[in-house]
């Protein structure tokens, strides 16, 4: 079953940064802020880390040790790598959440992606000064987006939310199509520093910011730290505060979609690693990049800049909200605000570009090599495919209806049903033992041994508890909504076409295998 | 900012700035790395440039 390797990473920190970069997004400086903001700042933290240690990295070593062991053997996406490890005819066919989950995904975020750029372009150019009323960005943001009404996106701003998605796009399959080291890689070793010090540019003015109103001085920059770090709420002991099941379920999640593990990413990322390569060291590495960015970046930004000038009140909210509503009024109180709100939706842009950028390789991998399309056919398949979605996106985009069923089915349901089967192949098929040489040979980081009873006994009970308090708490009102709202249904019809499109193409794809090894 | 916050703040920001920093000194001392950086990027310019000298070095004889 071994095929003839192909591309592979020019340099090992051309990999991690790519690694970093797919899993370095929007919800390292939104979703993490508003979570720790929202149970009480440094509380958050306890089980966070705790989901770190038993969730997020044996799941991160797991990938790359399959992935490599895939690539070396020339398979590279989840169908041929789940097939080489598991002999059951079952097995290329659950690899299909492998490319599902990062195509769909795309569809959604490549189109916030472009809000981004589209705010770092009006903040560029002068043209974002709303004013100092809450609800003007509000309004603004729901007529950007055409979250006011289904498909009002065609005909606000003369069409300009449109460019900036054709730029997106077209920028994606252009660096794509260059290929793994062309265009990915040498993407990332620019854009990865590049967003780091826009972060860091951005930080230094939060932190000098000082006491900008002094009529009221308790708005100042050391309690806009504590209203992230503090340890006490009103009244609780930090017992009763940790006793919440729901903080523990959303660190959790957090940390696991932080990571971009159970995305069908790593896997096929850490493919394309040699036979030698320090993959232990790598993955470790990729891992503290993004808590690095997670944690020591976007901990530090978003909630003390938006308490310093909104009080504790401004200073909760959801991703979008904080990030589109709440930070540009932030930036309008702001000394140099023009340039700091430019800084800060160009660093977003850039997370959100690196990660769409890796969301895209896992699907050409598996045409190049299921179906034996050229790159460039690939990446035209892919296009067509992939931009039908965005589409469906945009079109639905009253409420965000679309993008809010497609991120729930697939970003979250999806996610962790593929982390349950990639757990459970790396357990108790392909064996932890096995997997430990793979991630020892070549490495010059040991790492710790206890991670074989981890990831075969603790991780799975851990996602499994998480998955079932999840769904418990969440799948009821998603069933209700697909009866009620067409837009549900249009979204979730089209989520199965590509679903039934996908599989088929994998039948082909393991006919051919099958054809192959009987011809060899 | 409490005491509690401070130590919290301390902990989370250090331990995970220096892990990251720890974790690139060991990828970029790690023996071979040096020898890693020049990958397919470079080899391929390599090529490009012995294949024009080639070519010119044909024009010319």
């Amino acid at each position: 079953m071994h095929r003839p390797a192909t591309e592979s990473w020019s340099t090992q920190i051309g990999v991690i940064l790519a690694v970093t970069g797919s899993a370095v997004g929007l919800g390292n400086f939104l979703r993490f802020p508003g979570l720790a903001a929202k149970y009480d700042g440094g509380v958050f933290l306890i089980p966070y880390f705790v989901a770190l240690l038993l969730l997020g990295l044996p799941l991160a070593w797991a990938e790359w040790s399959m992935g490599r062991y895939g690539g070396t053997r020339g398979y590279h996406s989840s169908p041929g790598i789940f097939r080489l490890i598991w002999k059951n005819r079952a097995a290329p066919y659950l690899g299909v959440l492998g490319l599902v989950v990062p195509v769909v995904i795309y569809m959604y975020y490549v189109f916030v992606e472009s809000w981004c750029l589209g705010y770092a372009w009006y903040y560029l150019t002068g043209a974002m000064d709303l004013g100092r009323d809450p609800v003007a960005y509000q309004n603004f943001f729901a007529a950007y987006t055409g979250s006011e009404k289904d498909a009002s996106i065609f005909f606000s701003f003369l069409g300009t939310p449109l460019v900036f998605l054709v730029i997106c796009i077209a920028l994606n399959f252009f660096l794509i199509n260059r290929g793994l080291t062309r265009g990915i890689e040498l993407f990332c070793l620019w854009a990865m520093p590049a967003l780091a010090l826009c972060a860091v540019l951005v930080l230094i003015r939060v932190l000098t910011l000082g006491t900008p109103d002094p009529s009221r001085p308790e708005l100042n920059v050391l309690n806009g730290l504590g209203q992230m770090w503090n340890l006490d709420a009103a009244g609780k002991s930090l017992w009763a505060q940790l006793a919440n099941g729901k903080m523990w379920m959303e660190a959790a999640g957090q940390i696991f979609f932080s990571l971009s593990v159970g995305f069908g990413v790593i896997i096929t990322y850490a493919s394309y690693m040699r036979r030698d390569d320090d993959i232990a060291l790598s993955s470790t590495t990729a891992v503290a990049g993004n808590e690095f960015f997670e944690v020591s970046l976007g901990g530090m930004i978003t909630i003390p800049a938006a308490f310093i000038f909104l009080g504790a009140a401004g200073a909760v909210g959801g991703t979008f909200a904080l990030g589109f509503n709440t930070l540009p009024l932030v930036f309008e109180h702001m000394p140099l605000g023009r340039w700091v709100g430019f800084l800060w939706f160009f660093l977003l842009f850039l997370a959100a570009i690196t990660s769409s950028l890796s969301m895209l390789q896992p699907a050409i991998a598996f045409l190049q090599e299921g179906l034996g399309l050229t790159r460039t056919r690939a990446v035209a398949v892919l296009c067509g495919v992939g931009t039908a979605g965005t589409l469906l996106v945009v079109w639905f985009s009253k409420n965000l209806t679309a993008m809010d069923t497609l991120d729930f089915w697939v970003g979250t349901f999806c996610i962790y049903l593929l982390a349950c089967v990639q757990t459970f192949l790396f357990g108790w098929v392909f064996g932890p033992q096995r997997g430990l040489e793979e991630l020892d040979r070549g490495a010059d980081l040991r790492l710790p041994r206890i991670f074989t009873f981890v990831i075969r006994y603790v991780s799975p009970v851990y996602l499994l508890v998480v998955f079932v308090a999840w769904a418990v708490q969440d799948m009821g009102n998603r069933i209700a909504a697909f009866t009620a709202d067409p837009a549900v249904r249009w979204s979730m019809f089209f989520l199965v076409a590509v679903l039934a499109l996908f599989l088929w193409w994998i039948r082909l794809a393991v006919k051919r295998w099958h054809a192959e090894e009987a011809a060899s | 900012m409490t005491l509690s916050g401070w130590i919290i703040m301390l902990l989370a920001v250090g331990g995970t700035t220096g892990f990251f920093f720890w974790c690139i000194h060991r990828v970029l001392r790690s023996p071979g790395q040096t020898d890693k950086l020049h990958g397919v990027l470079d080899t391929e310019l390599e090529i490009e440039d012995e294949e024009r000298k080639r070519r010119r070095e044909g024009r010319g004889s």
